[in-house]
């Protein structure tokens, strides 16, 4: 694999930062009750994630080892607030939806260990895009928890898409059923941690076919950890 | 003459597993009878549903995870886990509430962590739970006694009020909740509760209908035949006779101990013993062999902890009973009650 190829596999699938390092945990299950809240956190993720990444890269040659998680955390609180601004100016009932979680995206763990297990240590470039990578990761599972969430809970997919595009967009909801009553445990916490064990626990099962046909077989597999850096 | 040495557990009772089960099934029968004798087929038709839907569900498990399937559902415990589930479903409950607590009792709460003997919490008051959290609704809505209804159900209006939600005569769960005098009608727990937030003082509560043989019409009989088919477990020893001596003691003294301070704002400790779930809980729920404690002072422990919180929540909580949750909150315990009171090796000083 080139290593771009390998950055892509282990973003979205190997080093998966929801599914096998369970970094940002907090965010994912609690606001993953519909696709579209998926979707507008996980988009806020993936554009702090790709900044972050990027300023830390830039930067990487005059920074103190000594202080270099204070100087990250300060990177990724600017990013996030201007991520903030701008969902609180363009997609305002979103930002209302997402609440507290929005701010909270300082606190993912995924992000600030991109940023020192990745960024600090590679160029712009590979850098930017591991962030992409990474962020299009967390962005997946959130979508599929949210999907997951959505259709059991209340049989809908996509509803409240107006709240990420604008108006036009209520055409989107897309009622697959509807139930008499809606199944509440699903769109409660404890609904989430069930679905994102269950998630978990089907990528395991799929793991060493998924992992045969990306990677080949000329590739012997060590013995492999979950673990948030790509050196052990 | 020779000394055959058999290896542990040196136990003087050769019952297995599957016998244990259905005994314990066999002592809800009084339970069942009484069941049905007030609230009509559906119980029946829920037991069948959640029974079947139970069993398939862990033949499936059991096919996934490449074992023998037919010799795991011969130890009975898949029924009897349907049987409690569909014992504590309102009768008239749509279809798939039974089918739908029933895969999640198996599925997640028991199979998921390996199977009969591994799970954490009671596989049936898990399943429960998931239904009460998730329908509020179809799972609050008991009819009222059939002594007491104003439309008698035939068997077949009781088909189609759990398939398709109305009568033959189109009549709507609902509709058919209203009683002889054209009032809702609610359990009695449930009645108190709402008349005592309605600043009713407790004997006025006492005055309606619900309560017109003392302790609650329909529910104080089925209770008793649950304490019947309790006695005779305790009897065969199939249980021990700690954990419901120490719920149903306790609770009856936190009740009555309210109930002397307070006699106009709490109900008193017969009804609390005598209602909802209490017997049934005591002698069938808490005593669950895998997710109870093993100790014998664990044991004593873990039944208090349950009628605390039984107690708590029926009196300062959002439901009217509480024993599916008291039960998920005490089985949370039992690791920690078990380490503590681990009993004295022989041999061994104190410690």
């Amino acid at each position: 694999m080139t290593p771009l190829q390998d950055i892509s596999w282990q973003g979205i699938w190997k080093n998966n930062p929801a599914l096998v390092q369970m970094l940002g945990l907090c965010p994912l299950l609690a606001v993953t009750n519909t696709v579209i809240n998926g979707l507008g956190l996980g988009i806020a993720t993936l554009f702090v994630l790709l900044g972050s990444n990027i300023t830390v890269s830039v930067v990487r040659n005059w920074i103190p080892n000594e202080i270099r998680i204070p100087v990250f955390v300060m990177v990724i609180a600017s990013l996030v607030t201007i991520v903030q601004l701008l969902m609180n100016a363009y997609t305002y009932q979103l930002y209302q939806t997402l609440g507290i979680f929005i701010p909270l995206i300082v606190t993912n763990c995924a992000i600030i260990g991109r940023a020192e297990a990745f960024a600090s240590k590679n160029s712009v470039g590979l850098a930017a895009y591991d962030g992409l990578m990474m962020g299009l990761g967390f962005l997946l599972v959130l979508v599929v928890l949210g999907a997951v969430r959505e259709l059991l809970g209340s049989g809908t997919l996509f509803a409240g898409a107006e709240l990420l595009v604008g108006d036009n967009a209520k055409t989107l909801t897309w009622v697959v059923f509807q139930p008499d009553e809606n199944f509440l445990v699903a769109i409660l916490p404890p609904g989430a941690f069930i679905i994102m064990g269950l998630l978990i626990a089907l990528k395991n099962k799929y793991d060493k076919r998924i992992e045969h046909i990306v990677v080949g077989e000329q590739e012997k597999t060590k013995i492999e950890r979950a673990r948030v850096t790509l050196e052990s | 003459m020779s000394f055959r040495v058999a290896s542990s557990p040196h136990g003087h009772i050769q019952r297995k597993t599957s016998n244990v089960m259905l005994a314990v099934a066999l002592a809800c029968l009084p339970g069942i009878a009484t069941q049905v004798w007030y609230f009509g087929f559906g119980v029946l038709i829920q037991l069948v549903l959640a029974i079947s839907a139970a069993m398939l569900a862990e033949a499936i498990c059991i096919r996934q995870r490449e074992r023998n399937a037919l010799l795991t559902l011969k130890d009975n415990s898949a029924l009897l886990t349907g049987l409690l589930l569909g014992l504590s479903l309102p009768p008239l409950a749509p279809w798939w509430i039974a089918i739908i607590g029933s895969v999640f009792a198996i599925v997640l709460v028991k199979q998921v962590y390996g199977g009969l003997g591994q799970n954490l919490f009671n596989p049936a008051m898990a399943g429960y739970v998931v239904l009460l959290v998730s329908f509020p609704l179809s799972m609050t809505l008991w009819l009222p006694p059939l002594q007491l209804v104003e439309y008698q159900l035939t068997f077949t209006d009781t088909i189609m009020l759990i398939f398709t939600g109305y009568s033959e005569t189109g009549y709507s769960l609902a509709q058919l909740r209203v009683d002889l005098d054209g009032f809702t009608m609610a359990t009695p727990l449930d009645t108190v509760k709402t008349a005592l937030t309605n600043q009713q003082t407790y004997s006025e509560i006492l005055t309606g209908k619900v309560f017109s043989d003392g302790y609650g019409i329909a529910w104080f009989p089925v209770n008793l035949a649950y304490l019947v088919g309790g006695l005779w477990l305790v009897q065969q020893k199939i249980i021990s006779w700690r954990i419901p001596t120490a719920f149903l003691v306790t609770l009856f003294t936190l009740s009555f101990i309210t109930h002397i301070i307070s006699p106009d704002g709490s109900a008193s400790a017969m009804l609390h013993v005598f209602s909802g779930a209490s017997m049934f809980g005591a002698f069938f729920i808490l005593t669950d062999p895998v997710s109870a404690s093993t100790t014998a002072k664990g044991k004593i422990i873990f039944g208090i902890l349950a009628a605390v919180l039984v107690y708590l929540i029926r009196n300062w909580g959002g439901y009217p009973d509480a024993v599916a949750f008291a039960v998920l909150l005490a089985n949370m315990c039992v690791p920690l009650i078990d380490y503590y009171t681990k009993p004295r090796t022989y041999g061994h000083v104190s410690g």
